[in-house]
């Protein structure tokens, strides 16, 4: 899910069309879905551009490490590098752990 | 409204978190970098450290560093008047941190995202405008379009790079 007031979408869809090779799931559709009104951030409880799901759970969710009570809005989210590093976009190896996770709960 | 290169930067008087108001001419300083920027948006928290180890940088300079927040408290609740006054407590910034509660300021400039960077000089006269540098993903950039155009100001140069991008969280305007 994705907001026009983020420039972070192309970098996001780029990483994690990478995560998804790196696992084996290069040949995965990758839906996109904008969000355009604070009224379709709360019903699809969007905390921030971009927010991505896999098989519909949220991916830091699917980490433990959910948006929390973060309200949802239109929004950059804010995500944590593994160095620490504030970014736009997850870090690719969140990506791939969240990628892995869901490949095994579907096994 | 914008402010075109050359043209003279609208003065304001905004308050800091204590409740100081700061304008922009009011001591004659040889160089004043105006940076819109707020609390949420990750580019902005992504390129603040740079801005601020510039500000420190330059603190013994005839430089001094404005960090304005433009942003909607109402529909954005982290950029309260009050959460920028938590921040400041908490991190102890060297430079002033301004609420432009009515947005006046942020359109006078034509600010676009957070960040977006304004370097003026003592003239009043905008000399650069746009992104800290080349990469918020890259902490080794160290804000280097703006150092560059703060040290060429100060050593009477028009800046090699005058206008970039600003690249970040668009401003987030009242409706």
């Amino acid at each position: 899910m994705w907001w026009e007031g983020c420039p972070s979408t192309e970098r996001a869809l780029s990483e994690l069309r990478d995560a998804l090779s790196d696992v084996g799931l290069g040949g995965e559709e990758v839906r996109m879905r904008e969000i355009r009104t604070d009224e379709q951030a709360a019903a699809a409880r969007f905390t921030g551009s971009p927010t991505i799901l896999i098989e519909g759970v949220e991916l830091m969710a699917a980490l433990g490490r959910g948006a929390g009570d973060e309200p949802a809005a239109l929004n950059c989210r804010v995500y944590a590098r593994r160095d620490g590093r504030v970014s736009p976009t997850p870090d690719p190896q969140d990506l791939r752990d969240a990628l892995r996770a869901a490949i095994d709960r579907e096994e | 409204m914008s402010v075109d290169i050359g043209d003279p930067a609208p003065d304001f008087v905004l308050p800091d978190t204590a409740g100081e108001g700061w304008s922009l001419r009011d001591d004659g300083t040889a160089v004043t970098v105006v940076v819109f920027t707020c609390n949420h948006c990750p580019y902005a928290l992504a390129w603040h450290d740079r801005i601020v180890d510039a500000a420190r940088d330059y603190a013994d300079s005839d430089v001094r560093f404005l960090a304005i927040n433009a942003n909607d408290a109402e529909r954005y609740p982290r950029d309260s008047y009050e959460a920028m006054q938590a921040r400041v407590a908490r991190e102890g910034w060297p430079m002033p941190y301004l609420h432009d509660a009515t947005q006046e300021v942020a359109r006078a400039y034509g600010a676009k995202t957070t960040p977006d960077v304004f370097v003026i000089d003592a003239a009043g006269a905008l000399r650069y405008r746009g992104a800290p540098d080349s990469d918020y993903d890259d902490p080794t950039q160290r804000a280097a379009w703006l150092r560059d155009a703060v040290d060429a100001v100060l050593a009477g140069r028009t800046p090699e790079r005058s206008q970039t991008p600003p690249v970040g969280c668009s401003i987030k305007w009242r409706r």
